[in-house]
């Protein structure tokens, strides 16, 4: 069974961070990323959850990871400056293996730019933003249903990677209304847990180990420093450092695959648009609209880790052609993992690319 | 016990002051959590059998908070320093002190970063020197007790390492004060501060702590009497202990 609602992005956001089991929020108000807390600020203490207003993004996200070790989890909301501010403390979450979901409904930058228009210009500051090598996990939803479906799947990402992942929205589906089927329940994955007897960071074949939640007599010491199996500090041991980076960064990159989330439309096609959120909407009306196989789709619902082989489902494929909403930020990392040319369509100032212009763009390929 | 403090260094008997109050809270160490952030002080932690999180520099308060909000059951003592807490991290300070959560906060406060090499601290004296104040400091320094106070803090008391039993009761109390405690313990730091300062010697630091140390009662007096309040001196002893409505305290 499944119930309609008419809701707007942000508050189906949030829903389905509590459908997902999301029991604490800690955040900052930020526009256009506002509703996602006060709607939280509403629901969660009749749910027996907390929302906690913090002095700042930097404490925000600080919260989410404490709540995170005590077994909750936990999500934080954002947008642009905000987001910048929390990159030390996710590097944090990288490192200490803390599960956890980071919204961050994107608006025009640099600085404070544009607060009420949209944006895809974090999308390179969400994979690369913290320093030191790592991976990240992040969904992209093109619709109001999507921001509650990929919400909830980012928790269990988060928990069965045991990595911060993010939602990385933007203005226009979070601040659209449109109609949602909510359905009864979401699919939960629960965190692994640590073993009784089995050292706090020692991964086993999947690279993720098991989690040792506060409070139930693990002792376990988790810091940001480079530490051994055990969780103890060792920052100067060249090998220790090795092995800790890599296995972090590989078990996101080698999950791609089972972690990939994409739709094809016209896979003989020779012009193939790449899209992920907004901008997949007036793909798919542009393909419609021109109604011919040889312009075809590929639509990304989890970005990070990039999907590199989906582009071969294009046999065909003669351009790629990626609409963002910034100046071609996946486009370069599409253009990593194909010989065919990859043409960015960027469009900033936070209007929509219109399914013309992109028909237009694509006849000219063809 | 291998550890990185630095010989005579006050940080080790703030932490055993500290493990001996919550030793006779008779608290089990499954549930007592210590938190930290970056520095020597924040190093503490990891000496400890306990859960633990050593954070990033100046946070130590708010992923405190996630963890005492989601687990009020959980007994929650942060270990900071001076630049940890007061510079970088000065604004969760006094918003995590007027929220009043019920958390432990122990400051080592050692008027210097000791970590980074000695460079100037927010509490750093008028006129010391350091490796950023080589020309004396010229920046007053901050009361801390007196900010926790302002700020809304439940507990707030202030002493040194030379004042080790009422170090211990001070934290005790702290602990068993529902609300924000803050304990500021006054250090010596031979190693960064010290040796600039012509207190090289662990045990003059000790001393010059001690002889700069003015009971609350007598600070009090001074201050009812209208007497003038020396400069070079401090006042050690309850700056606060109050009921002020408070976040994240366990109901039984």
């Amino acid at each position: 069974m499944t119930r309609l609602e008419f809701w707007q992005g942000n508050i189906a956001c949030a829903e389905g961070a509590l459908a997902a089991g999301c029991r604490f929020f800690g955040g900052y108000p930020i526009t256009p990323s506002t509703e996602v807390a006060e709607h939280m600020a509403r629901r969660l203490p009749k749910i027996g959850g907390t929302f906690v207003q913090m002095e700042d993004e930097l404490a925000s996200i600080a919260s989410v990871i404490g709540a995170s070790w005590t077994g909750t989890r936990a999500m934080t909301a954002t947008s642009g400056p905000g987001f910048s501010l929390m990159m030390e403390n996710i590097g944090y979450a990288i490192m200490t293996e803390t599960p956890c979901v980071i919204v961050n409904v994107q608006r025009g930058g640099p600085s404070t730019g544009q607060p009420t228009r949209a944006s895809q210009g974090d999308m390179m500051q969400c994979r690369f933003g913290s320093h030191g090598d790592s991976s990240i996990i992040a969904v992209s939803p093109a619709s109001v249903q999507e921001m509650y479906e990929l919400t909830a799947k980012a928790f269990n990402l988060a928990d069965r990677y045991r990595v911060p992942t993010f939602v990385m929205t933007d203005e226009i589906i979070a601040h659209m209304r449109e109609r949602i089927e909510v359905p009864d329940a979401v699919e939960i994955m629960e965190r692994r847990q640590l073993e009784k007897g089995t050292l706090p960071f020692a991964a086993g074949a999947d690279g993720v180990p098991g989690f040792p939640t506060f409070g139930q007599g693990h002792g376990v010491h988790v810091t940001g420093l480079t530490h051994d199996e055990q969780g103890y500090p060792s920052s100067t041991d060249p090998g220790v450092h090795d092995r800790l980076v890599r296995r972090l960064v590989g078990k996101v990159e080698e999950a791609r695959q089972e972690m990939a989330d994409y739709e094809v439309t016209n896979p003989d096609a020779e012009v193939v648009f790449i899209s992920y959120g907004s901008p997949a909407r007036p793909v798919k009306q542009a393909v419609r609209d021109m109604d011919d196989e040889r312009v075809g789709s590929l639509r990304l619902r989890v970005v990070w880790p990039f999907p590199d082989f989906a582009l071969q489902e294009f046999k065909n494929a003669r351009v790629f052609l990626v609409p963002e909403l910034n100046l071609g930020q996946i486009a370069r990392e599409a253009a990593r993992h194909t010989a065919v040319p990859v043409v960015p369509v960027p469009e900033l100032g936070g209007e929509l690319h219109t399914p013309a212009r992109l028909a237009g763009t694509a006849e000219e390929y063809l | 016990m291998p550890h990185i403090y630095c010989t005579g260094c006050g940080n080790g008997t703030v932490i055993n002051c500290t493990l001996n109050a919550v030793n006779q809270m008779g608290w089990e160490p499954e549930n007592t959590v210590f938190i930290s952030g970056i520095g020597c002080s924040s190093r503490a932690p990891g000496y400890i059998i306990t859960d633990s999180l050593h954070t990033t520099h100046g946070r130590a308060i708010p992923f405190a908070t996630g963890v005492k909000l989601c687990r009020p059951d959980l007994h929650v003592v942060v270990f900071t320093g001076d630049g940890d807490l007061a510079a970088i991290g000065g604004n969760h300070f006094i918003h995590a002190c007027r929220r009043n959560i019920d958390l432990t906060v122990v400051c080592m406060n050692n008027y210097i970063y000791g970590m980074t090499g000695g460079q100037g601290s927010p509490c750093t004296p008028l006129g010391a020197i350091s490796t950023t104040t080589p020309y004396g400091c010229d920046e007053a320094p901050f009361d801390l007790a007196s900010l926790a106070v302002a700020a809304g803090a439940n507990y707030v008391s202030r002493w040194t390492s030379y004042h080790v039993k009422e170090l211990t009761r001070a934290v005790k109390a702290g602990l068993e004060t529902p609300g924000l405690s803050f304990i500021e313990a006054m250090v010596q730091c031979p190693t960064g501060y010290g040796r600039r300062n012509k207190l090289r010697d662990a045990r003059l630091m000790v001393q010059w702590m001690r002889d700069h140390a003015v009971l609350m009662k007598k600070w009090k007096e001074m201050e009812a009497e209208g007497r003038p309040l020396p400069e070079d001196k401090f006042p050690v002893g309850e700056f606060v202990r109050r009921y002020r409505p408070a976040m994240g305290v366990h109901e039984e």
